[in-house]
């Protein structure tokens, strides 16, 4: 049974969360407007250099074209320096451990993995990448793939609030103001308390020590802390050692896990707010932040009620299988809704061995496309496909032309948003049909029966959903999987990313209609209703058939005693 | 196409510089000068030599010492891992009971007594330093026996194990539990008559 202490836990834990989101929600409407803040006099000048450095006018609008190919331009070269950057590691410097060169397949995975957010891990940090790999490549593609997002959500705020202008602002400044005033300092005071913490952050060399029995036991070592930061904050995910956050010096105190699990949902959940402020609606936005938080919480109780069910296999319930000591049942439980609520993706335990049913919750987390808060950016942009359906479908029921926050919602926003929503899901459901029956695929699997199946369906879910967390029993790191999986976290980024820059584009150009009585409000508890019941519909035609067949199966064969 | 290739170049190079040298390379200087231990794996010494990281459990496996969680890895973190086993492999069913069994067994406690969930179950780093309160009063009498302790040093290991219980942090995050190879530096100097060392 769940305890009282764990309890008061989640409870925290919520409340930190909502007391945290207008503050910060302020703080970055006033940034992305280009405002002066508290934070002007000390960074400033370190934007001025950015733009000075790289030639940009950040006054320069754009439309979504304009915007999108400096997006693909800049995002192609970052995938660039990160491949190149593995390939010839052995030649390269800051390689104390001298790690061999990276092979093509994993090399392609990884940096198609960190440039979209993704930070799938078919790579083992500490025997795979040098530090330089870690510093040059995947802090670099942590903190700009989180600006990346975000960036692509103020484009759909000035396509939102726009009036008849056809701009969506300017890529270069949403990206540079991102990291300079949001990202970066957050980032410098978290992993000073995660240091202080006793996360590791040295550039020397693993270290090897004769334990009390006189064993000899090697310590993976390097500056961790740094990067654990940015890939919380960033819904990045990807660990700097093999087992991420369930590693003692990535993630080393009950305290230091309460604050990375802070950092996964702090800027998805204020972005909510952000949101509101700019396009100026406020209850509206408190109404989306309400149905996340609903569906949050749904999934933490549904995730904790599997989890401290009775495993008939073992006769335990709560089982502390790839959980660790410090974190316990339900700290494990609230990491795993919240890292795939957002599309984080890192773990501070092993999904592979949760209930089935807590691997349901993640996984339909993932599916539903990591909106309930989501990735920085990508969660709210996401979200917003199911608010246009929403509006849409209601628009078709009162008979009249939809409109959402003044702009007119028609065929081409609807025809946009059914393939942001489409591509993912296509991807997750085909790719793993396909190495659900191909030998390579099968070849991967490390528990059989329907658990295997689900090993296959996550490992997709995953990387569509640019989330990165796995049921890390499959054997990914093979040509079959990492291809596979590489190509499918492209489709679930731009497969997202180019039709939403569309929407934006379109958005700007409309006229604002002023409201009427046939307009539908958006910001009251029934369009809450609508919405959830919009996304739940969808998620639910979509995957449920494919959860039937993985873990809900297991469910049931669990609680009977089975085993494979 | 020639308008975004240079900006997107450039800015990519400004900020690889900026988050990917000094933004690491800085933190990593301000860890070494505030917080030095940490930085460094928070490694414990005795008698001036390294005997490994306070962060990182070790595999004991002989009588005189607390035993560990099961691991995947034999507390070998090159590279960290768990088993994941899901909920209805065949391995995990074999698993849990035999490590029953053998907790049981090497412990001498009677066999209805509740064996601690988290000695039953590996953990996910493989490397898990701690174990709950329980799992270490149920090892003490082995201990205790192995060392050839009278009466009055059984004592002093019992108050020693109440003493290395963490309780939750900030009296809030996490639950009690005991750091392994803490306890059992502290339990070797015990032995000698030395002070524990913390």
């Amino acid at each position: 049974m769940i305890t009282v202490s764990e309890l008061i836990q989640l409870m925290l834990y919520a409340l930190a969360l909502f007391l945290l989101t207008p503050p910060l929600g302020k703080l970055m409407a006033m940034v992305f407007r280009g405002e002066r803040t508290f934070l002007t006099p000390a960074l400033g000048w370190l934007e001025r250099v950015a733009y000075r450095v790289s030639g940009i006018d950040p006054d320069k609008a754009m439309d979504w074209k304009g915007y999108l190919w400096s997006l693909l331009s800049f995002n192609a070269f970052g995938f660039a320096v990160v491949f190149l950057l593995q390939f010839f590691q052995s030649s390269l410097p800051f390689n104390p451990q001298q790690l061999p060169d990276v092979s093509w397949h994993l090399a392609f995975n990884t940096a198609v993995s960190f440039m979209t957010n993704t930070n799938w891990q078919s790579y083992a940090g500490e025997v795979t990448l040098s530090y330089l790999v870690q510093m040059l490549g995947l802090t670099v593609q942590n903190f700009v793939s989180a600006a990346t997002g975000i960036a692509v959500l103020l484009a759909l705020v000035r396509g939102i609030a726009g009036r008849s202008t056809g701009s969506i602002g300017n890529f270069w400044a949403d990206l540079t103001r991102s990291i300079v005033y949001l990202l970066l300092p957050l980032s410098i005071i978290l992993s000073l308390f995660l240091v202080s913490e006793g996360v590791v952050q040295t550039f020397s060399g693993s270290r090897t020590v004769t334990t009390l029995e006189g064993v000899q036991q090697t310590i993976p070592l390097g500056p961790a802390a740094s990067q654990v930061a940015i890939k919380q904050l960033g819904t990045n995910g990807g660990g700097f050692f093999n087992m991420n956050s369930a590693y003692p010096h990535e993630n080393p105190t009950p305290f230091s896990n309460f604050l990375q699990m802070l950092s996964i949902l702090l800027i998805p959940s204020a972005l909510v707010y952000m949101f509101g402020a700019m396009v100026n609606a406020r209850r509206h936005a408190w109404v989306v932040w309400g149905v996340m938080f609903f569906l949050f919480a749904a999934g933490v109780t549904l995730s904790l009620w599997s989890e401290y069910t009775v495993n008939a296999v073992t006769g335990v319930g709560g089982g502390m299988e790839g959980k660790e000591t410090r974190f316990g049942v339900a700290n494990s439980i609230l990491w795993s809704v919240a890292t795939t609520a957002a599309s984080n993706g890192s773990v501070n335990s092993m999904h592979d061995s949760f209930s089935p049913l807590s691997g349901t919750v993640a996984m339909m987390n993932i599916m539903l496309g990591e909106i309930i808060f989501g990735g920085v950016g990508a969660g709210l942009y996401g979200m917003m496909i199911f608010i246009i359906l929403t509006v849409f479908i209601a628009g078709l029921m009162v008979g009249r032309t939809p409109e959402y926050l003044g702009k007119k919602i028609e065929s081409f926003e609807v025809r946009m948003a059914a393939i942001a929503m489409l591509l993912p899901s296509a991807g997750i459901l085909l790719f793993t049909a396909l190495a659900s029956v191909a030998d390579a695929g099968l070849a991967g699997l490390n528990n059989q029966g329907p658990h295997g199946f689900s090993e296959i369906l996550y490992a997709f879910a995953s990387t569509a959903g640019n989330n990165g967390s796995a049921f890390a029993g499959l054997t990914a790191n093979t040509p079959f999987y990492n291809t596979l999986l590489g190509i499918n976290m492209l489709i679930g980024r731009f497969g997202v990313i180019v039709p939403m820059l569309a929407i934006a584009g379109s958005l700007a150009q409309k006229k604002i209609t002023p409201l009427s009585s046939g307009t539908f409000p958006t910001d009251t508890f029934l369009f809450g209703v609508l919405l959830t019941g919009t996304m739940l519909i969808v998620g639910a035609l979509t995957f449920i058939p494919a959860q039937v067949l993985g873990p809900v199966a297991e469910h049931f064969l669990m609680l009977n005693g089975k085993v494979f | 196409m020639r308008t975004t290739i240079m900006p997107s170049v450039r800015i990519l190079i400004f900020f690889t510089i900026l988050t990917g040298i000094l933004y690491p390379v800085g933190i990593t200087f301000v860890a070494l000068g505030i917080f030095p231990y940490q930085a460094n794996g928070s490694m414990v010494e005795r008698n001036g030599r390294v005997v490994g990281s306070e962060l990182i459990g070790q595999g004991f496996t002989g009588d005189r010492y607390f035993h560990p969680r099961p691991s995947a890895i034999a507390y070998d973190p090159v590279p960290s891992g768990g088993s994941n086993w899901g909920p209805t492999d065949a391995r995990m069913a074999d698993s849990v009971a035999a490590r029953r069994d053998a907790f049981i067994r090497k412990n001498g406690v009677p066999g209805d007594v509740v064996v601690p969930k988290e000695m039953l179950f590996a953990s996910g780093s493989g490397v898990d330093p701690h174990i709950s309160p329980d799992a270490a009063l149920l090892q003490m009498e082995r201990v205790a026996a192995a060392r050839g302790f009278d009466t009055q040093k059984s004592d002093a290991l019992k108050e020693l194990v109440m003493r290395c219980i963490e309780p939750p942090q900030y009296a809030l995050f996490g639950e009690p539990r005991i750091n392994v190879l803490s306890l059992n530096l502290a339990l070797d100097a015990l032995e000698k008559g030395y002070p524990p060392p913390f």
